[in-house]
């Protein structure tokens, strides 16, 4: 057995890109205080729409010189769905910068970053280990697991992977299930894409979704719809652990985000019982926890642990 | 333009062919496909049976494999691209990078095309699936406005399909994992949005219920029209009111800007609904050729026919029909 399957293995924590529109001066105060915390990689950029620019190209690289700067890796992340011209622009843009690695959220940014070093998202369809291989050769470093996938799948892909190849796992966060071309938050408020008004920045974890009988469901965020349940792998620590899995990602919240990146080291560390972890999430969580896909059940679902 | 009808079944294929579709597009008995319903689907010996009637009347088929498949059971998905392979179809429909760089590997006389599954909504994203796999054509996502179809047609050189009519998907395909959220099961990993194994109708004094994998989708009193539960269709609670927070339940009709979708150089238009009728199948089919025959005559005095809507809205899934995405004011 490689030495990553011993109790010592303790995977990185990173921190995700930010899914919502937060003021500009909220997200700046945001990483200030989390790079002060206990995460090893920080994932920059706009993921979900062009539209917002409060934050520009420009501002997320000075971003990426002060995580560098802070001992921690830099990694932009981009558009998880690119359909206009000017959106294929700016990625291209992006991608032609080679001072920091990419995530590739659209299949676009492989095109362009073919060759060189860069990460896979989740919403890069990554289910099986040729077409690991296959992006393997093309510069794939690092790969984030789509979020459906569950434990089965992780010990196949991990053990078939690449040489110099990670694995990140989606560990914390409203989980990213769907994109669409209409803007939901416009939709809801009867606007419509092209005159947003950027209402989805009055919402910073997204419009909530409650089924007829009360069961908080999902959360809109622009073109994307979230889980209203907060995904946590923290409960299955061990089991990740063991599985030899690199990273485990922290999706910001407007939050409690810093307790959630303390809680998971405290966990990987020993000080803190990953059951003790999970029951302070729990009260950080908006909408409850859930693991299901992950035990391989829906994913809304509370699994068994292994 | 060619016109791509849906076969589930031997019947519906050679209903499509009889009545006017280019190609049938097809799949396998199994999860390899996006239609994996239960009784729906060919066999070896009905594939054999439907490529040659399709062949002696000059009807293409295109087999589906499109789903993604996981290292567990890796081998159905390769199979199925050699059995396709194999019966001598016109094209495989594909959706996995994996999986396309296996057909392009060990059948490159084979004509790829890349599925809506495949995600591909850009010519950068399609310029690099035909770059490593050399595919012939993309199916593009229902998020793309005309005007953008359009424009992407100009900026590639694969020759696009888009979908025309039936279900409408409202999320970008192959990347929404709403059934599984719920269910378990998602178009990707088990090739059904809303597995009818995890759905319940229910009869309560509240209104018929309909739920999926539990979650309740939509509470209706009785005697409202229901179409098939699927999560992005469902009324909810949000912002304090009861409503379709995502879509309502429409299905998609782009008869009316057919002559747009000519000019704009579309070469294929795909009728969604494997999973439907004998009788579905043929009213469109039947329908579609005419509207395309007519179009192509006469673009600028094309108008459909008060009969075709008429007959389209009797097949259609929900009460009401839309343009959809193609529409700017759609998104």
């Amino acid at each position: 057995m490689s030495a990553l399957n011993t109790p010592a293995h303790r995977p990185r924590l990173s921190l995700g890109p930010i899914l919502y529109l937060w003021p500009r001066e909220q997200v700046l105060d945001f990483y200030a205080e989390l790079l002060e915390a206990p995460v090893d990689v920080v994932y920059l950029g706009e993921t979900i729409c062009s539209k917002r620019r409060q934050l520009k190209p420009e501002d997320y690289w000075e971003l990426a010189e002060r995580v560098t700067a802070a001992g921690k890796q830099a990694v932009i992340s981009t558009l998880a769905l690119i359909e206009s011209d000017g959106e294929l622009k700016t990625l291209k843009r992006i991608c032609a910068d080679e001072r920091f690695m990419i995530e590739a959220g659209d299949l676009a940014a492989l095109d362009f970053l073919e060759g060189r070093p860069f990460v896979a998202g989740h919403s890069i369809n990554l289910y099986n280990h040729r077409t690991l291989a296959f992006l393997a050769e093309r510069g794939l470093k690092r790969w984030v697991m789509p979020v459906e996938l569950g434990r089965a799948t992780a010990a196949e892909l991990l053990q078939r992977r690449p040489e110099g190849v990670e694995c990140e796992l989606f560990a914390f966060g409203r989980l990213p299930l769907a994109y669409s071309a209409r803007c939901f938050t416009a939709y809801n408020r009867g606007l419509g894409k092209d005159n947003c008004e950027f209402c989805c920045g009055d919402y910073p974890d997204g419009v909530l979704v409650t089924t007829q009988e009360g069961q908080e469901f999902l959360s809109l965020n622009g073109i994307q719809t979230q889980s209203a349940g907060t995904h946590n792998l923290l409960a299955s620590l061990d089991e990740v652990r063991a599985l030899g899995v690199d990273l485990l990602r922290i999706s910001p919240q407007s939050k409690h985000t810093a307790d959630v990146v303390r809680t998971f080291a405290d966990c990987l560390t020993g000080d803190l019982d990953p059951a003790e972890g999970t029951a302070r999430l729990r009260d950080w969580a908006p909408s409850g926890l859930c693991d299901g896909y992950w035990t391989g059940e829906s994913g809304y679902k509370v699994g068994m642990p292994a | 333009m060619e016109l791509v009808c849906p076969a589930g079944n031997l019947p519906m294929l050679k209903a499509a062919v009889d009545n006017g579709a280019d190609a049938v597009y097809i799949g396998f008995r199994d999860d390899t496909n996006a239609r994996h319903f239960a009784g729906l689907n060919f066999n070896d010996k009905q594939i054999a049976e439907g490529v040659k009637y399709a062949h002696d009347r000059r009807v293409k088929v295109f087999v589906a494999i499109n789903t993604y498949a996981q290292p567990k059971g890796w081998e159905r998905w390769t199979a199925a691209v050699d059995r396709a392979a194999g019966f001598g179809v016109d094209a495989i429909i594909l959706a996995d990078m994996g999986v396309l760089d296996y057909a392009a590997e060990r059948h490159p006389n084979v004509n790829l095309h890349l599925s809506v599954q495949g995600s591909a909504t850009n010519p950068a994203a399609i310029g690099f699936m035909q770059r490593h796999f050399g595919i012939k054509r993309v199916v593009v996502p229902r998020v793309l406005s005309l005007q953008q179809v359009a424009h992407l047609i100009r900026e590639t050189t694969v020759p696009v399909e888009i979908f025309g009519f039936g279900s409408l998907c409202v999320m970008v395909e192959g990347r929404c994992l709403l059934s599984s959220y719920a269910s378990g099961q998602s178009p990707n990993t088990f090739g059904a949005c809303s597995p009818a194994s995890h759905v319940e109708w229910r009869d309560t004094p509240q209104g018929q219920e309909t739920r999926l994998g539990g979650v309740l989708l939509e509470r209706r009193s009785h005697g409202e029209a229901a179409g098939y539960p699927t999560i992005c269709k469902g009324r909810y609670q949000i912002d304090g009111e009861l409503r379709h927070a995502i879509e309502e339940p429409t299905s998609l009709n782009t008869l009316d800007i057919l002559p747009d979708i000519l000019a704009a150089g579309v070469s294929a238009i795909k009728i969604e609904g494997r999973q439907r009728s004998t009788r579905y199948v043929t009213q469109v089919a039947k329908v579609w050729r005419e509207a395309i025959d007519s179009c192509k005559r006469n673009p600028q005095a094309f108008r459909p026919k008060e009969s075709w809507n008429q007959i389209l809205a009797q097949v259609s899934e929900g009460a009401q029909t839309t343009i959809g995405p193609y529409e700017r004011t759609w998104h």
